[in-house]
């Protein structure tokens, strides 16, 4: 590996736009003047050293012009002062009042026994919030279901004599069509189900598990010929696939990363990995979520503190609880000119984004190989579970030998990969295609209309996560009440996955929604929003400025 | 109290909130001085930035043998289904009830409509199964004490764990970012050292949280944890105890229910039991139990189990149907245990090798009696060896290890799992493989350990 010396512009210099001469000192930037402006759809060519190692002598490295790029980081409207205000006021009243509550009477919770002069197990913060906040809308959460989490799903009642401190089933049940499962394009089929015969014949041939870990006696052609589906169908080289999501990232982060390496992370990443991060041991600075002029202040820091061994750029497809898409461009440009690397997690856009089902990359113009690591799960899109990690050859040698799941964690169950491949197959034929378009037109029916609500949507307008904010936690479990009573199944989310005045409602799309179902879903949503009051945004609907 | 007597509390109050501007309006400008600070990489000075690729370099891996191409007809001792579940008609039956139901996945997390009423189901079936209040199913075995350990463990806590522990519980421990302390493997007498030094050092307080760590029968070694002496000091010194029963439920006691039962040890004196449905259930996931006041935090902290998507219905269905044939035919958990007994004593006369593993333990490890070679040496020889098994229609399998990842690495090892399927002939044929194989080949040192 030689190393290669640029200097500062010269290296980079298709990069630099005319209305930045600054950057560069000036001799260099009239001289490049001239030739600027060689994007193609917000495309960059790569002009990097690849991989090699870089210097840059006197003049540095040019900043990057944003104005070519995308960067769009999704629509978040601010909430009002007093919006903000009632919110905040109404969550310490009901806190005041679980304080009062807690002094006068004894929560109905299981205590512990015989562990007198033990330190207290739990945080009393922790407690009081989950006994006292979290407890009234304990019904919104964990609502069993007991069909398949189609396009409907039937909802086992509950009900609670003593104020959410415990449930009983009432024995009725209520069929809901559902905008709360993460079945982005139609997988979650009951019996009959596109993919079921394959299944079928996976549970005769291997059984239900291997009890091995990959490394040991876990392995069979039909993992070989996931893995291999799934990297041709990422348009890589290689993957691995493991058998849990949130795993994939917990066991296989710590194998690319470790001490004495820079993870830039977004601030809202998902949990499993800011795990993997932390189980990688390596050093975590957060930017600003899809902020990419954030981001490469923090990465132009870093860079110039010179010594980190690598600095990975960590981030998402689509956010689960922003609905918000990645600026993949952007960043792809980004990591180029400053020679860092990049992790992308596409649990929630794979099979969603992008013409084909691609993903992201499809959806931003980016040619796979750009991004160092392809990361995604099969729970969402392909109706399975597990996870995948795709990238060249080399990289998932690497990772099978150095992360942590192909050596300790158990295979993947044989009928859970076979739907995966009849999934993954199927989204390659017209039947598929159609899927990937129904989800999109989906998308776009909904969101355009609850922008006519006046609602605060978050996220980018192909996103088939749609978050309606409606700020305080009673708001949130009010909507979430009465739309189950008009036959909807819907989730909020609040604290902790969200800042404590920040609920949200969450609806997410499939494509096996039709428009009836859609339709009514809306009216639904309307009446709800007139009821309670929910409109706070004071964008009029045509003035939003969400890119086409 | 001298500003209070001077001013009165008005002026008090005016004093403390400007106080409070001045700092405020500093801190909001000083910031965003900071933010517009000059960029060291476009300032003259040259930077050098020599990132090590995200592949550092090539690396072979060991191709693993391929099962379903193989297990028709060779004999499988390598895989953890103990109780040789894994092709029962009806565990297979079931499941694919479940599929026409459910279908595949859950497409949710437990919170937003990832709770099918099969799981519900099977956490009712567990606790009862296992005599406790409560029961949580997680949707992969590795995460499931990954996750529960840091759910009570925060950085500030203190953990005392076996040296010997599996590698998902070492990452449990690192993820909750505790101090940690490994006691030797079994060693009880240097627990209570460890211990008694902690609380000299006021290491223990009433005031810091501890744990004891330690799986009933160990994945690494085979061997059974002293349960009772461990309880004693877990009360003793006030620890709370997290015990891994993975390999020890639905495998010993009389009716599955682990090495509590088998020593009859009262299960509320365990905190938290973690087992796994990957083994003897010869499905995915695991699982807490314990009491209601443990086990249902883990429902608002566990990591894995909040934000991961539920056990597919169909695998948690296969639970559910595993469970009603360990309760209905207990008998099968006694043929389990003569066999593991055979077993030992089968492994005891082998010629080349020594072992490891108690008698009740369905896994054995099987060491090199050579002592002069280096750890990759034994590991590339025993390697052969299992290859050598393989083609005369016998599969195991060297254990896997990171060895450089691994808190205290053990020595390369076959480990060799005891299940139903075993009669005498067939452990007879496998020592005597096994010792025909150690003069046939020899350590190749090309190999690399896994
Ligand atoms: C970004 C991201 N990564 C990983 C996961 C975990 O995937 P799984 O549910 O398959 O464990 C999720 C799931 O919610 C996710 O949103």
């Amino acid at each position: 590996m030689a190393a290669t010396v640029v200097n500062g512009c010269d290296g980079t210099s298709e990069m630099i736009s005319p209305n930045k001469p600054q950057d560069c000192n000036g001799k260099q930037g009239k001289l490049l003047n001239g030739k600027v402006n060689k994007y193609e759809n917000g495309f960059v060519k790569s002009t990097h050293l690849s991989n090699g190692d870089t210097k840059w002598s006197s003049g540095g490295v040019p900043k990057m012009d944003w104005s070519a790029y995308d960067t769009f980081p999704g629509s978040f409207e601010k909430c009002t002062l007093l919006t903000a205000a009632l919110t905040h006021v109404g969550l310490y009243i009901l806190m005041f009042l679980g304080f009062v509550n807690q002094l006068l009477f004894k929560p109905k919770v299981a205590t512990e026994k015989n562990r007198e002069g033990y330190a207290t197990l739990y945080d009393p913060f922790e407690t009081f919030f989950s006994r006292y906040l979290y407890r009234r809308v304990r019904h919104c959460f964990n609502r069993p279901i007991c069909s398949t989490p189609g396009a409907e799903l039937t909802l086992k009642e509950r009900a609670s004599d003593d104020r959410n401190w415990s449930f009983r089933f009432t024995g009725e049940e209520r069929r809901c069509i559902n905008l709360g499962s993460y079945n982005y394009l139609g997988f979650a089929e009951g019996a009959g189900g596109a993919t079921h015969a394959g299944v079928r014949a996976a549970v005769r041939r291997y059984g239900l598990a291997l009890c091995s870990a990959r490394a040991e006696l876990g392995s069979t052609p039909l993992h070989q010929e996931l893995e291999r589906t799934t990297a041709a169908f990422l348009g890589v080289e290689a993957a691995l696939v493991v058998g849990m999501g949130f795993g994939t990232n917990t066991l296989g982060l710590p194998g690319l990363l470790g001490a004495g390496c820079l993870a830039l992370s977004d601030a809202n990443n998902h949990a499993s990995l800011i795990l993997g991060l932390r189980l990688a041991r390596a050093t975590v600075r957060v930017f600003r979520h899809n902020d990419v002029r954030h981001l490469e202040q923090l990465a132009r820091a870093a860079v110039a503190e010179g010594k980190w061994r690598k600095i990975v750029i960590v981030v998402e497809g689509v956010y689960s609880m922003e609905g918000s898409i990645v600026p993949l461009a952007a960043m792809v440009a980004l990591k180029k000119r400053l020679n860092l690397q990049l992790y992308l997690d596409e649990a929630h856009s794979v099979g969603a984004l992008g013409a084909r089902g691609r993903g992201v990359t499809q959806h931003a113009g980016v040619a796979p190989a750009d991004v160092d690591v392809l990361m995604g799960t099969f729970t969402k899109s392909f109706g399975a579970a597990g996870g995948y990690i795709a990238g060249s050859a080399k990289l998932i040698n690497w990772i099978r030998a150095h992360g942590h799941a192909h050596t300790y964690a158990h295979s993947m169950s044989p009928p859970v990969a076979q739907q995966i491949l009849s999934a993954m197959r199927l989204l390659d034929t017209p039947a598929g295609q159609q899927r990937v378009r129904q989800l999109k037109e989906n998308t776009h029916y909904f969101r355009e209309q609850l922008r006519e609500m006046g609602v605060v949507t978050l996220g980018h307008r192909d996103s088939p996560v749609v978050p309606l904010l409606v700020y305080t936690f009673s708001k949130m479990a009010a909507t979430v009440e009465r739309l189950t009573a008009h036959g909807i199944a819907t989730v909020g989310v609040g604290f902790p996955a969200t800042p404590l005045n920040k609920a949200r409602i969450r609806f997410c799309l499939s494509a096996s929604h039709t428009r009836e179902q859609l339709e009514q879903c809306v009216r639904a949503v309307r009446g709800v929003v007139a009821e309670l009051g929910l409109a706070y945004s004071r964008a009029r609907p045509h003035k939003r400025s969400l890119p086409a | 109290m001298i500003l209070v007597d001077i001013y009165d509390m008005a002026s008090w109050w005016t004093l403390v909130i400007a106080l409070q501007v001045i700092v405020i309006s500093t801190y909001f400008f000083w910031s965003k001085k900071k933010s517009k600070q000059y960029d060291p990489l476009c300032n003259g000075k040259a930077v050098e930035w020599n990132p090590i690729p995200i592949v550092e370099h090539d690396v072979t891996i060991e191709e693993p043998p391929l099962m379903g191409k193989i297990d028709d007809n060779v004999l499988n001792v390598g895989s953890s289904s103990f109780l040789c579940l894994d092709k029962e008609e009806y565990i297979i039956d079931g499941a694919l009830k479940a599929l026409d139901k459910y279908g595949v996945g859950s497409c949710g997390p437990r919170g937003f409509y990832g709770t099918i009423d099969v799981h519900l189901d099977l956490e009712e079936r567990l606790a009862k199964f296992l005599e406790v209040e409560e029961t949580c199913v997680y949707s992969y075995g590795f995460s499931t004490i990954a996750s529960a350990i840091p759910s009570y463990a925060k950085k500030k806590d203190i953990i005392f764990a076996d040296e010997c522990v599996w590698f998902a519980i070492q990452k449990g421990i690192d993820a909750s970012r505790s101090t940690v302390r490994y006691f030797k493997h079994n060693n009880m007498d240097d627990l209570e050292e460890m211990l008694a030094e902690a609380q000299r050092k006021r290491e223990l307080n009433p005031r810091r949280r501890a744990f004891l760590i330690a799986e009933a029968i160990y994945f690494n070694t085979g061997e059974v944890c002293p349960l009772k002496r461990f309880v004693q000091l877990a009360r003793k010194y006030k620890l709370r105890i997290i015990l891994d029963e993975s390999l020890s439920i639905g495998v010993v006691g009389k009716h599955g229910r682990g090495l509590t039962e088998l020593l009859d040890v009262p299960r509320d004196e365990i905190d938290l039991i973690v087992g796994s449905l990957e083994h003897s259930f010869a499905t995915i996931g695991g699982f807490c139990a314990g009491t209601h006041f443990m086990v249902e935090h883990q429902r608002l902290s566990g990591l894995g189990y909040c934000f991961s998507a539920s056990l597919p219905p169909m695998l948690t269905q296969a639970a559910i149907s595993a469970l009603d044939i360990i309760e209905s035919k207990p008998v099968i958990l006694e043929e389990l245990s003569e066999i593991s007994k055979k077993l030992n004593s089968a492994l005891s006369r082998l010629k080349h090798f020594t072992f490891r593993g108690d008698e009740i333990s369905p896994v054995k490890h099987i060491y090199l009696k050579k002592d002069d070679l280096t750890d990759r040496l034994k590991h590339s020889y025993l390697r052969n060896i299992t290859n050598y098994c393989m083609e005369k229609g016998v599969a195991m399998t060297v254990a896997a290890y990171l060895r450089d990842v691994e808190v205290n690495c053990p020595e390369p090892s076959i480990r060799l799992t005891s299940s139903r399927k075993l009669t005498d002939d067939t452990i007879s044929l496998i020592c005597s493989l096994l010792d025909e194989a150690y003069e046939k080949v020899g350590p190749k040192p090309e190999l690399q350990p896994v």
